[in-house]
């Protein structure tokens, strides 16, 4: 099943890239990119660092990823043969489908009722957790260098020593009558 | 051959349960230990950084169980180090609360009433302050808006935070590197400590034993301080009493274990588990709504867009919390940060047309990330959590190196719980989606089942032995000497944040297993003041603490 021309190393990472790439999808890195299915503008969880934080030994899941991989593809060769999709050779079977199916292949995969339902929210939320806290590096270090996923929510800057402070943090007002109930110490009785 | 160690009072866990026993019996004259899993981290220490292996994993477990997902401290200090200090008493009706055995599920002798002194002890003691419109939060203030223009009341929720330090950094999930939050390292942990109580952290209890004296055991492991699936050492230490407070996500994992040595356990441990009927939703509000409709500006051009600032919860709606109400129909709804990662994965898309937690439209709702707005709901549910068989280690089989593990806990909501969920989720959209002000969705429980950062109740208090772990003492039935404080011991679902009645129960329960370490021939006396030396709270606990001393 594996084309002859990639190595072990490359279908693991082209296929780990698309996974993470359905779950939070970013534009291709290059005309031609097969991994990055272009279904989103700007950069996604692969451009936020996905490959990078699941090959972290401190997540517990870089021993596993070949394994992973392997097991995304027969998945996805499955679902290619049951849904009478055209063979893809040049590229790991999960690579082959195009987004929509990828994203169908996901859906099953992590739906309360799949025996292996775990394994595949982690994965997934190791891909969500690239994106949304760029984990894999310091968070100043990545606001620094325009995380793509910090910068797209608009996570704000730090002071000068890298911490966080927000000297203006509330309207100052009263915006609602109390409880009726509420005692003196602040609870109600 | 080493001698066995021995010390009079050990205590497993260092969060409230914990750090309140140690003070409370180093103060009186014990020479007490403290087992603590976690490591032992300083203000300076607490990163503002979601990097793996910065204090965001270091501090922190969660863990994925069967149908609940666990969220707390893992640290000296435990879930106090983490937590937002939100400080609400609990409403009287809760002590009321029958759940599902039919009786009250609460020992006779606990009201709320009966409560109050030990809750002005910890008030004393933190402190926590009263809360204000001007230390309420944008997130809050909205909140608060919204519920106003909704014809409801909204509060100010009180918290163990001393605002002249506080920075609204909202990173105090990683621990607070200001100081400002009162948690246990800023009071009753340094003056057990001043006492001679020893701490030691790394050291994860795996079972306890009895000794030929009557005594018991303790077994532990100790942890690496980096890759905590590692367990380089492990020791005994032997003591007269034993104090669990390793969290209702552990402590009936620790008795479980143990059972083959001491013999049955009651059957509540390690059942009963509740997760404070805990659920969030998430609302995606229109800015422009929030300024025309509620009036709100933040000077600077600015509506609301401010989701990342701020202190946890600082405003709850408590219109529910009527004690006329059914049970199962009263809850507090309350405005909440969490972090990215974990504040974000579980939100889901309005009106989706494919994924709701993942995919494109995932994408774009989080492009709109500072105009959340983040709604955390506590119901009654209905002790629905059991722990199936213990993992060969600790409470959980640690994926990664620290914060991510698989826990033995099976939970499965009733329709009682599922109907308090539907009923506050519902309310919620009603508050928010009035006049297009937000589209609102709950977090999804598909991917990890529900999730609590307040588990409760797996080995419970109670007066009926069939359906508690604990006499109204705190004792283990059946094994003298063993008190469980932590938050396992709270019967039920409270409805509000639950620290400050865990906190509670443990002062209260000082008294009584001061004196059933007097019995085993420990020098030890009750009575010391708050950490900083006040005495007013303990003054007006006296009559009430005399009483539980009884022999």
């Amino acid at each position: 099943m594996r084309p002859d021309e990639l190595g072990d190393g490359q279908v693991m990472t082209m296929t780990l890239e698309a996974f993470a790439d359905t779950i939070v999808p970013g534009e291709k890195r290059w005309p031609g990119d097969r991994a990055v299915a272009g279904a989103a503008e700007g950069g996604g969880a692969v451009a936020a660092g996905a490959l990078q934080l699941l090959e972290m030994p401190e997540g517990g899941l870089d021993q596993a990823l070949d394994d992973l991989a392997r097991m995304l593809n027969d998945h996805a060769e499955k679902y290619r043969a049951g849904h009478g999709l055209p063979q893809d050779e040049s590229v790991p079977p999960l690579v082959a489908l195009d987004f929509a199916n990828r994203t169908a292949l996901v859906q099953e995969l992590t739906a309360p009722d799949h025996p292996e339902k775990g394994q595949w929210v982690g994965l997934a939320m190791f891909c969500n957790m690239a994106f949304d806290t760029g984990a894999h590096s310091h968070t100043t270090d990545a606001i620094k260098s325009g995380h793509v996923g910090l910068t797209m929510m608009g996570f704000a800057q730090p002071d000068d020593d890298g911490l966080w402070r927000f000297p203006d943090y509330s309207y100052r007002r009263p915006l609602a009558r109390l409880h009726p109930g509420t005692t003196a110490n602040g609870s109600l009785a | 051959m080493t001698a066995v160690e021995s010390t009079d009072v050990l205590v497993i866990g260092s969060g409230f349960g914990g750090a309140i026993a140690a003070y409370h019996l180093a103060a009186g004259g014990a020479r007490v230990t403290v087992l603590e899993r976690g490591p032992w981290l300083a203000a300076e220490e607490f990163d503002h950084d979601f990097k793996f292996g910065s204090s965001s994993t270091r501090i922190f477990d969660f863990l994925v169980g069967d149908g609940m997902s666990l969220l707390g401290g893992n640290c000296v200090g435990g879930g106090s180090v983490v937590y937002f200090a939100a400080m609400p008493r609990a409403p009287g009706f809760v002590f009321n609360r029958q759940g599902s055995i039919g009786r009250r599920m609460w020992p006779t002798a606990i009201t709320r009433d009966a409560l109050e002194p030990w809750y002005d002890r910890v008030a004393e003691a933190l402190p926590i302050s009263m809360a204000d419109w001007n230390t309420a939060t944008y997130a809050g203030g909205l909140w608060a808006a919204a519920c106003d223009r909704a014809g409801r009341t909204a509060n100010p929720v009180p918290a163990a935070i001393d605002d002249a330090l506080c920075t609204n950094c909202n990173w105090m999930m990683s621990g607070c590197r200001f100081d400002a939050k009162r948690s246990l390292l800023l009071n009753y942990l340094p003056a057990a400590l001043a006492h001679g109580a020893e701490i030691r952290p790394l050291h994860e209890v795996q079972r306890i034993t009895r000794t030929s004296d009557g005594g018991y055991r303790v077994h532990y492991d100790t942890v690496h301080e980096v890759d905590y699936r590692i367990h380089p050492d492990s020791g005994t230490i032997d003591a007269k009493i034993i104090v669990i407070a390793a969290g209702a996500g552990a402590t009936p994992v620790i008795l479980q274990r143990s059972e083959a040595d001491l013999g049955p356990m009651p059957h509540a441990v390690g059942r009963y588990f509740s997760g404070n009927g805990e659920r969030l939703n998430t609302a995606y509000l229109n800015e422009d709504k929030v300024a025309e409709l509620l009036g709100l500006s933040r000077g600077d051009g600015l509506a609301y867009a401010a989701s990342q600032i701020g202190k946890g919860p600082t405003v709850a709606s408590w219109d529910r919390l009527d004690g006329s109400l059914p049970e199962y129909e009263r809850y507090s709804l309350e405005q909440l940060y969490f972090p990215p990662g974990l504040g974000t994965i579980l939100a889901q898309v309005p009106d989706a047309t494919g994924p709701t937690w993942f995919g494109v439209e995932k994408k774009e709702i989080l492009k709109r990330w500072r105009s959340w707005l983040t709604i955390f709901t506590m119901v009654e549910d209905d002790n629905e959590g059991v722990f199936g068989t213990p993992p060969p280690t600790g409470n959980s089989a640690r994926l990664s190196q620290q914060f991510l593990g698989f826990s033995n806990l099976r939970y499965r909501p009733t329709e009682n719980t599922l109907r308090g969920w539907a009923l506050s989720d519902a309310e919620v959209r009603e508050i928010l989606e009035k006049d297009g002000l937000a589209r609102v969705m709950p977090w999804t429980n598909e991917p990890v089942g529900a999730y609590t950062v307040h588990p409760l109740a797996s080995c419970r208090v109670g007066d009926d032995p069939a359906t508690s772990a604990l006499d109204d003492r705190h004792e283990l039935r059946g094994h003298p000497g063993i008190f469980v404080t932590d938050g396992s011991a709270v019967p039920g679902a409270l409805t509000v944040n639950p620290a400050f009645t865990i906190a509670a129960l443990a002062e209260r329960a000082m008294p009584g297993i001061v004196q059933a370490a007097r019995e085993r021939g420990i020098d030890v006396r009750y009575g010391a003041p708050a950490p900083d030396g006040s005495t007013s709270a303990r003054q007006a606990a006296q009559t009430a603490a005399a009483r539980l001393a009884r022999a």
